[in-house]
């Protein structure tokens, strides 16, 4: 469904990302894990359109999108969450997520339609769809999940969820975790799934890719790559816990 | 019928009858005062269509002085008629102001620094204006060349203040109406997005640079459309008055004062700046040189330092809380 080929990224003399290759097929929820730094985010702004790749391609359902803008690559099917939530803190909670159903869709839809899709994504995710709630109410669960919605109700095929889980509890993180499974589920929407630590994780994939100072050094199914010593020493011995 | 609907149809029939009251001499001074109220308030209302999603541009001068100056020259030296000449105007405006825009939201020119080009805009605009003497007659101004009559349509030329008078106040409604239309559109929540977070906007969906020059072009149109209102009233143009930092900053003003977030933000600054700087012309005349300007000054700082959203913004807010107060009391 995407195919990410020698994607290449320098900031400066620095490379975020050298030549990283990857596939995400059609239905699965893909695992993208690595080290704080190792250039998870700047490959989903680079697949996003929002920073242009220095070298490589990016192919999604047959089409070329390496240098699409942000909001064409939306329009082709592609919604991503914000590892840090950045939702507009001036419009209520159902605004936030009607302007994404209004205006990602690839077809025109009205006003009314799009309100009406925000208020389904809204109870999806378990948020209110009371037309004045302000996004100032939701703590960092809350605010999670209206990224979320924002991105679903964009009618997308595939998703990147950048979900650093911190700031969550455990009971939080489980629930995260079986979302995304809903949303896969319920929506048939193909998943890569951004985190960093582990153990919730790899229960929830159907594969992994892992990168390290913007290199893949893993591939494969949770299990396989945990065991991988590349692995275990990119994250310093930490232990990965499969449950 | 709401009470707000009833107010405002109260408010309008008493617009329509005002220049038919009698005022005992005093009319043609208040339609004047009237008329510059409606024409500036039109033009604040358009400045606010960019300020309040954080576009704030400190050279609206450029896009006044662009209409009224084209209408004008256009007249004078083609004999076109002001309906035509407007249009080109407009037209022209809007292409000035694309061409600025651009390279703005190209490269994300935002917050001060979008302030700061904008305003040297203004400038080159008034500039411009100064340098090229041969046609625009310089810093001296321009007079509208008069029609052969007194009244006529052709030239947009009335004697008579009235007509102006109903002719602002329409010009006034339209803005109104423009400023409605937008706030209760999704184009809104799409530009409040692109104000608070261009990269967040933009990933789902919004195109954020067509958005802006969408914005910017509808400001532009508008307010070189008050524009060549203002010169076919005044029947004279000058680059210090509708072009450049001064007047440009007029425009902000006004709009801040009153509060650039609500539809009658921008009139009440308009008319209570305007009704201020007449008020201390009157009282200080050519006595204290300065004076009336210190004090109009001044007063403006203590306002936008105390009340934010504006007089008019700050006051809806209090009687919205204390009618929600209410509700949840009797809840
Ligand atoms: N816009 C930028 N300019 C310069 N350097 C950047 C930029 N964005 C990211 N980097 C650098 O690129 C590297 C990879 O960053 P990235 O955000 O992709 O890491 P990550 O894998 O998402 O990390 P984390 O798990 O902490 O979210 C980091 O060293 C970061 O400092
Ligand atoms: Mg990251």
């Amino acid at each position: 469904m995407l195919t990410v080929e020698g994607l290449t990224k320098r900031f400066g003399g620095f490379i975020a990302l050298g030549g990283v290759s990857f596939e995400v097929r059609e239905g699965e929820i893909l695992g993208l894990i690595g080290p704080n730094g190792s250039g998870k985010t700047t490959a989903f702004n680079c697949i996003s359109g929002a920073l242009t790749p220095t070298a490589g391609t990016i192919t999604f359902r047959g089409e070329d999108i390496t240098r699409l803008t942000p909001d064409a690559v939306c329009h082709r099917g592609i919604a991503r969450t914000f590892q840090i939530p950045r939702p507009f803190r001036k419009l209520p909670i159902l605004e936030n997520v009607a302007v994404a159903a209004h205006y990602g869709a690839a077809r025109p839809t009205t006003e009314a339609e799009a309100r009406q899709h925000a208020r389904e994504v809204l109870t999806l995710v378990g948020l209110p769809t009371d037309p004045h709630a302000s996004p100032a109410l939701l703590g960092a669960g809350g605010l999670k999940k209206l990224e979320l919605a924002r991105a679903l109700a964009t009618h997308p095929r595939l998703l990147l969820a950048d979900e650093s889980l911190g700031g969550l509890d455990l009971a939080e993180m489980a629930s995260a975790a079986d979302m995304l499974r809903r949303v896969r589920g319920e929506l048939g929407v193909t998943i890569v799934w951004v985190e960093h630590i582990m153990a919730t994780l790899m229960r929830v994939v159907d594969r992994v890719v892992v990168l390290d100072h913007g290199e893949k050094i893993a591939e494969g199914k949770p299990l396989e790559v945990a065991e991988d010593p590349k692995v275990v020493e990119a994250y310093l011995g930490e232990k990965i816990v499969l449950a | 019928m709401t009470p707000g609907r009833l107010a405002a149809l109260a408010l309008l029939a008493a617009l329509a009858a005002a220049p038919f009251v009698p005022m005992a001499g005093m009319r043609q001074y208040v339609l004047h005062v009237t008329i510059q109220i409606f024409i500036w308030s039109f033009i604040g209302g358009a400045w606010s269509l960019m300020g309040r999603f954080g576009l704030v541009s400190l050279g609206h001068g450029a896009f006044l002085g662009l209409g009224a100056y084209a209408a004008t020259l256009l007249w004078n030296f083609y004999g076109l008629t002001p309906w035509v000449g407007g249009l080109v105007a407009v037209a022209l405006t809007v292409g000035f102001a694309l061409v600025v825009a651009y390279p703005c939201s190209r490269f994300r020119i935002l917050g001060h620094y979008f302030a700061l080009v904008t305003l040297a805009v203004g400038e080159v605009v008034r500039l411009l204006i100064i340098a090229e003497r041969d046609w625009t007659g310089g810093s001296l101004g321009l007079t509208l060349r008069p029609a052969r009559t007194d009244a006529s349509l052709l030239a947009i030329q009335y004697a008579d203040k009235r007509v102006f008078y109903y002719a602002s106040l329409v010009v006034w409604l339209l803005g109104l109406w423009v400023w409605t239309l937008l706030d209760r559109s999704m184009a809104r929540a799409a530009m409040e997005a692109i104000g608070e977070d261009e990269t967040a906007a933009a990933s789902v969906g919004i195109h954020v640079t067509r958005f802006k020059l969408g914005i910017t072009a509808l400001s532009a149109a508008l307010t070189a459309l008050g524009g060549v209102l203002y010169a076919q009233y005044f029947t004279y143009v000058n680059p210090d008055t509708l072009a450049g930092i001064g007047v440009s900053l007029r425009i902000v003003f006004a709009v801040v004062l009153g509060g650039m977030y609500s539809l009658l933000g921008p009139t009440v600054g308009t008319a209570l700046t305007i009704a201020l700087s007449e008020y201390l012309r009157v009282i200080f005349g050519v006595k204290f040189i300065g004076m009336a300007e210190t004090i109009y000054g001044l007063l403006l700082v203590l306002f936008i330092i105390f009340l934010p959203s504006g007089i008019y913004g700050s006051a809806r807010g209090l009687l919205r809380r204390r009618r929600t107060l209410e509700a949840s009391a009797t809840a």
